[in-house]
């Protein structure tokens, strides 16, 4: 059962009429705001569907389970969206506003999944893979050999333990943010700002020994 | 694209990034200036960086866009 929201006491001033009569039923009680809700259930799932079936296989998610995660992803994002109604200020589309949600808990959900793939281990570092990462050719290693032995030590000197983890685990690994965010109990934007800094840190190190241009105004 | 520039462009911090926490918070309104053929990126040239360079968001960026372009087809 979907809690009724009664703090929604007005609609915001400006609002299109689509997102009005979402706002005004979802925020009413009744046979019309089970109707409504009923609706809303199947527009995220849909999406939810898509998205997992799109992002899922990465993760070598398929089948039953795939559609299990899709109905969690909805249901929770129509709790979500029910109890933050009166934070719907009006600054888009309520339908918009609206899938934010079930798109987040899609990405939350696989992030959580990913951990159940038995060959992920985040102590492992595979540095043999970084060329592959970026794109660099085999057969073109003397090219690039120095570099990525540069980057390296660039990370082993120029970044803190923490950005250390992070970096190899994202790059060197492949762990997706989101996943690593649930294995470190941290979120995705924290790490994101960890390796903001740490990508900083390394090109700076870079640049100062004649690797990559020192032409980036974030490195200053 | 071959690997120096991959790196080059990964290693580049832009000083404009507004970071996930406030790309996600923004991103419906940003999607929706987007779909009305709006330029979202001057109105937040932050959250445009940051979903050039923030692999999940920028995926989560284009997932709500097709679902409202879906939604608008």
């Amino acid at each position: 059962m979907i809690p009724v929201n009664r703090v929604v006491h007005e609609i915001p001033a400006g609002l299109d009429p689509e997102s009005a009569e979402w706002l005004r039923v979802l925020s009413g009680t009744g046979p019309r705001r089970e109707a409504a809700l009923a609706r809303l259930h199947g527009m995220l799932l849909r999406i939810a569907q898509r998205e997992t079936r799109r992002r899922g296989p990465r993760m070598l998610i398929v089948g039953p389970e795939l559609e299990d995660l899709a109905y969690q992803a909805a249901a929770d994002a129509l709790m979500a969206i029910t109890a933050k109604l009166s934070q719907f200020r009006g600054e888009s589309r309520f339908t918009t506003w609206a899938y934010r949600f079930v798109i987040l808990e899609v990405s939350a959900k696989l992030g959580r999944h990913f951990w159940r793939r038995p060959d992920v281990r985040l102590e492992a570092e595979d540095w043999d893979r970084l060329p592959g990462r970026f794109g660099f050719e085999p057969a073109r290693e003397s090219e690039w050999r120095d570099l990525l032995a540069a980057l390296r030590r660039a990370v082993d000197t120029e970044l803190t333990a923490r950005q250390r983890e992070v970096f190899v685990a994202i790059v060197v690994n492949g762990v997706p943010l989101d996943a690593l965010a649930v294995r470190l109990d941290s979120n995705r934007n924290a790490l994101y700002k960890m390796m903001f800094d740490a990508r900083r840190k390394l090109r700076v190190a870079l640049a100062a020994n004649g690797y990559l241009d020192d032409d980036d105004p974030g490195c200053s | 694209m071959n690997g120096w520039l991959a790196l080059d462009r990964f290693l580049r911090a832009d000083p404009r990034d507004v970071g996930c926490a406030e790309a996600m918070e923004l991103l419906h309104v940003y999607v929706d200036l987007v779909a009305a053929g709006e330029p979202a990126e001057q109105r937040y040239p932050g959250i445009a960086a940051h979903l050039r360079a923030c692999g999940p968001c920028g995926e989560d960026f284009e997932a709500l866009l097709a679902a409202v372009r879906d939604d608008a087809g």
